[in-house]
C-alpha cells in the first residue's frame, strides 16, 4: 500500500490527503514546485546558524544550480530537504510532501548523491548498488539485478562493476555513488558536488548525463561551487552565501541582473572613447585596443554609427553577456571562493 | 514519464507478489513487515562479509580448540584435570565442567561456552553492536541508506535482528567446534548431569543445544546496550571501545560485595545460569530470571536507541 501511494508519479501534489501539508493553493499558483522550502532556517546546537531564513522554490523539469562558496550552508539545504536533518524552524517541501515527516513516500522517488559518494570498501560496486537498492523498501527485487545492471551501464562503471569499491579511484566512487542515485526512475536528482574528483573528460560525461536526465523530466538539483559548471548545464539557480539566500532565478536572468559591457574593438581606442563619451556611455574603460563602457538605454547601432561617422575604424562592436561570476561579485561584493 | 510510470505499475504488482510468497526472515525479532526481510538479508550479508567478523568467529573457534587440547596434555598421564567431580560451580579448580571433559567430550562444549560467556562472546557482540550504527556513520554510508530510505525504525529494528543473529551464530560456533575437538580428542557416551543422574548422550546433545540457547540469549542485553551506544556517536571505534568497557566495567562491579544490592540488576549477573540446564530436573529460577533481566535491557536501551537515532540529526 506505501509502495503504490510513494511510486505513482502523482501529478497533482494539491490532492495530496496529508492533513499537514498546507499551501496547497501557493503550490498550484507556483505551477508545481518540486521544492519550495519557507523560512527553513538551522541552527546547530552549538548557536552556529547553518542555513537562515531560506525561501528557495524549485521548477519542476529545471535543472537548478545551487551556488555558493564552501560553508554557506548549501549542505546543511541539502540534507534538511532530505530527511537527514531536522529544521530548526521553517518548513520544507519535496514533490509537495512535507519534508522530513513524508520522507518514506518522498525520497523512493529521489535520487540523491550528499556531501560524495559513500560505499562499502569490501563490497564490489556491483554489491553496494545492491545493498542500497535493498534499503529502499519500495523498490522491486526481482528486477533488482536489471536494475543495478543499468544503472552501472549508464555511468560506465560495467567493466569494474565486479571490483572492491576500495580499489575505485575517486572518480570511479564518485560515478558509483551516481549509479546509486540512478537505481529507479527518479522525478527528483539531488547531486552534491557531482563533478568533485573527476577528470575534465569525466565532468563532460558528467554534465552529458545530467542533460540527458533532465530532457526525460527528472527535474535536478545540482550543487556545486563551479560557476561555468552550473552555467554550461543549469536552466535556473540560486546562490547562497553565509546561510543566506542571495537569489534565485533562471540563469539567463541572474547573469543580465549585472549588465552586460559595450565593447568595442578598434585601432583608435582614443578617439572611440571620446566618441562613446559624448554619446552617453559611462564608465568608459581602454585597455590597447579595447573600449569598453556601460551601454546606454538605446539602440546600440546608433552608436556604431555615430563611431563610424567620427572616422573611427571599427573591428569588433557588441555587448559581452555578463557572466554568472560578474553577477555573483555584484551580489555579494566578494570573490567566490571564500570559506566558511 | 510513461517509461517511469511503467516501471512503478511493475514495481506495485511486484509488491503483491512479494507478499503472497512470503519468505522466511531468520532469527527472531525480525519485524513482521515482508518488505524488510530484503534489507535484513543484506545486513547479514554485510556484517558476515566483514574480515572483522570473520576474525572475530575464528577467535571464538579457537577459543575450544585450545582448552581442548590443554586438557588432553593435562590428562595425558591418565589423571583427571581440575580435580573433583562436577566441577559445576567452576570454583577454584578452573572453568564449569572441566574435569568431566576426559571422561565425555561433550563436556567441553560447556566448559567452552563457560570460558567464553564471561568475556569473548560479549566482547564480540558488542563490537558488532557498538559498529552497527556508528560503522555505517563513520562510513557515510548512514546517510545513502536513509535517502534510500531504509527509514529509521526499520533499519534500526534490521539492525538489531542482525545482532541477535550475531550472537546465536557466534554461540553456535563456539559450541560446534568444542563439539568437533571434543568428539576428535576425547570419547563422546552418556552424560552425567550436575545432580549425579547419568542421561542418554542424544538427551545430553539436545542438552547442550539448550544452553547454546540460553548463552546466546544472555547476550541480548549486551547486544542493546551496545546498539544503544552506537546511535550516540559517529565513530564506530568510540561505540565498539566504549561498550567493551561497559562489558569489563560490569563484570568488576559485580565482584563487588558492596554493591550487593545492585548485582542482579547487572546484565551479567545470571550468566552463569546456564549451568542449572544441567541439572536434573532442571533449575529454572535463576535462567528465568536472566531471561527477564536480558529483555528488561533489550526493552530499556532498545526504547532508548529508538528514542535517540529517530531524533537525531544526520550529519555524517
Amino acid at each position: 500500500m506505501q509502495e503504490q501511494s510513494a511510486a505513482a508519479p502523482d501529478p497533482h501534489p494539491g490532492a495530496d490527503p496529508d492533513p499537514g501539508s498546507d499551501g496547497v493553493g501557493a503550490r498550484a499558483g507556483a505551477g508545481a514546485a518540486v521544492i519550495s522550502t519557507r523560512a527553513l532556517t538551522k541552527r546547530y546546537r552549538g548557536g552556529q546558524l547553518a542555513v537562515d531564513g531560506l525561501d528557495l522554490t524549485v521548477p519542476a523539469g529545471s535543472v537548478f544550480g545551487f551556488l555558493g562558496p564552501n560553508g554557506s550552508g548549501k549542505t546543511t539545504t541539502i540534507r534538511m530537504l532530505m530527511g537527514l536533518i531536522e529544521p530548526t524552524s521553517g518548513t520544507a517541501e519535496v514533490l509537495g510532501r512535507p519534508m522530513p515527516r513524508s520522507a518514506r513516500t518522498v525520497l523512493p522517488e529521489v535520487g540523491a548523491l550528499i556531501e560524495g559518494p559513500a560505499l562499502y570498501g569490501f563490497f564490489s560496486g556491483r554489491d553496494n548498488l545492491l545493498r542500497y537498492d535493498a534499503a529502499d523498501p519500495t523498490a522491486d527485487p526481482r528486477t533488482r539485478h536489471a536494475r543495478v545492471g543499468a544503472a552501472l551501464d549508464r555511468v560506465g562503471l560495467t567493466a569494474a562493476a565486479g571490483k572492491k569499491a576500495k580499489a575505485y579511484s575517486l572518480g570511479m566512487k564518485q560515478r558509483l555513488g551516481l549509479a546509486a542515485a540512478l537505481l529507479r526512475p527518479r522525478r527528483l536528482l539531488v547531486l552534491d558536488e557531482p563533478t568533485n574528483g573527476l577528470d575534465p573528460q569525466g565532468m563532460r560525461e558528467i554534465r552529458t548525463l545530467v542533460r540527458a536526465l533532465a530532457s526525460d523530466g527528472t527535474t535536478v538539483f545540482l550543487s556545486s561551487h563551479l560557476l561555468d559548471e552550473i552555467e554550461q548545464v543549469c536552466t535556473h539557480a540560486a546562490v547562497m552565501a553565509r546561510g543566506r539566500l542571495i537569489t534565485q532565478g533562471p540563469v539567463a536572468e541572474l547573469a543580465t541582473g549585472a549588465r552586460g559591457r559595450l565593447v568595442v574593438t578598434t585601432p583608435d581606442p582614443a578617439d572611440a572613447a571620446r566618441v562613446l563619451k559624448e554619446q552617453g556611455v559611462g564608465d568608459v574603460v581602454v585597455t590597447e585596443d579595447r573600449v569598453t563602457g556601460e551601454p546606454p538605454d538605446r539602440d546600440l547601432a546608433e552608436l556604431n554609427a555615430a563611431l563610424v561617422t567620427a572616422g573611427v575604424r571599427v573591428r569588433g562592436f557588441g555587448v559581452e553577456r555578463a557572466s554568472l561570476e560578474d553577477a555573483f561579485l555584484a551580489l555579494t561584493g566578494e570573490g567566490f571562493d571564500v570559506a566558511g | 514519464m510513461s517509461r517511469a510510470e511503467h516501471r512503478d505499475t511493475a514495481d506495485g504488482g511486484a509488491a503483491a507478489a512479494v507478499a503472497a510468497v512470503p519468505r522466511a526472515v531468520g532469527a527472531g525479532g525480525a519485524p513482521s513487515r515482508l518488505w524488510t526481510s530484503g534489507l535484513f538479508r543484506s545486513e547479514l550479508l554485510t556484517t558476515f562479509r566483514r574480515w572483522r567478523t570473520l576474525a572475530l568467529l575464528a577467535v571464538l573457534a579457537a577459543v575450544p580448540v585450545l582448552v581442548g587440547i590443554a586438557v588432553r596434555i593435562e590428562t595425558g598421564d591418565g589423571s583427571s584435570a581440575g580435580g573433583g567431580p562436577g566441577g559445576g560451580g567452576g570454583g577454584g579448580e578452573g572453568p564449569a565442567f572441566i574435569a568431566q571433559i576426559t571422561n565425555n567430550g561433550l563436556f567441553l562444549v560447556f566448559t567452552a561456552l563457560a570460558v567464553t560467556l564471561p568475556f569473548f562472546l560479549p566482547m564480540a557482540v558488542g563490537v558488532v553492536a557498538g559498529d552497527a550504527i556508528a560503522g555505517e556513520a563513520n562510513g557515510g554510508t548512514l546517510r545513502y541508506l536513509l535517502v534510500a530510505p531504509a527509514g529509521r525504525t526499520r533499519l534500526l529494528l534490521t539492525k538489531y535482528a542482525t545482532v541477535m543473529t550475531f550472537c546465536l551464530v557466534a554461540t553456535l560456533v563456539v559450541a560446534a567446534s568444542a563439539l568437533a575437538v571434543g568428539a576428535l580428542l576425547f570419547p563422546l557416551g552418556e552424560v552425567t548431569t550436575i545432580s549425579g543422574t547419568r542421561i542418554g548422550f542424544g538427551e545430553g546433545l539436545l542438552r547442550a543445544l539448550l544452553i547454546a540457547l540460553a548463552v546466546a540469549a544472555s547476550l541480548l542485553g549486551i547486544a542493546a546496550l551496545g546498539l544503544f551506544v552506537s546511535t550516540l556517536t559517529n565513530s564506530g571505534i568510540a561505540a565498539m571501545a566504549t561498550t567493551v568497557g561497559l562489558l569489563i566495567t560490569v563484570q568488576i562491579l559485580d565482584q563487588i560485595p558492596q554493591l550487593d544490592a545492585l548485582h542482579p540488576y547487572f546484565f551479567s549477573h545470571y550468566w552463569l545460569s546456564f549451568a542449572d540446564l544441567m541439572r536434573e530436573p532442571v533449575y529454572w529460577d535463576d535462567l528465568q530470571r536472566n531471561l527477564g533481566l536480558q529483555a528488561l535491557y533489550a526493552a530499556v536501551f532498545g526504547s532508548a536507541a529508538w528514542a535517540r537515532f529517530t531524533s537525531r540529526d544526520i550529519t555524517a
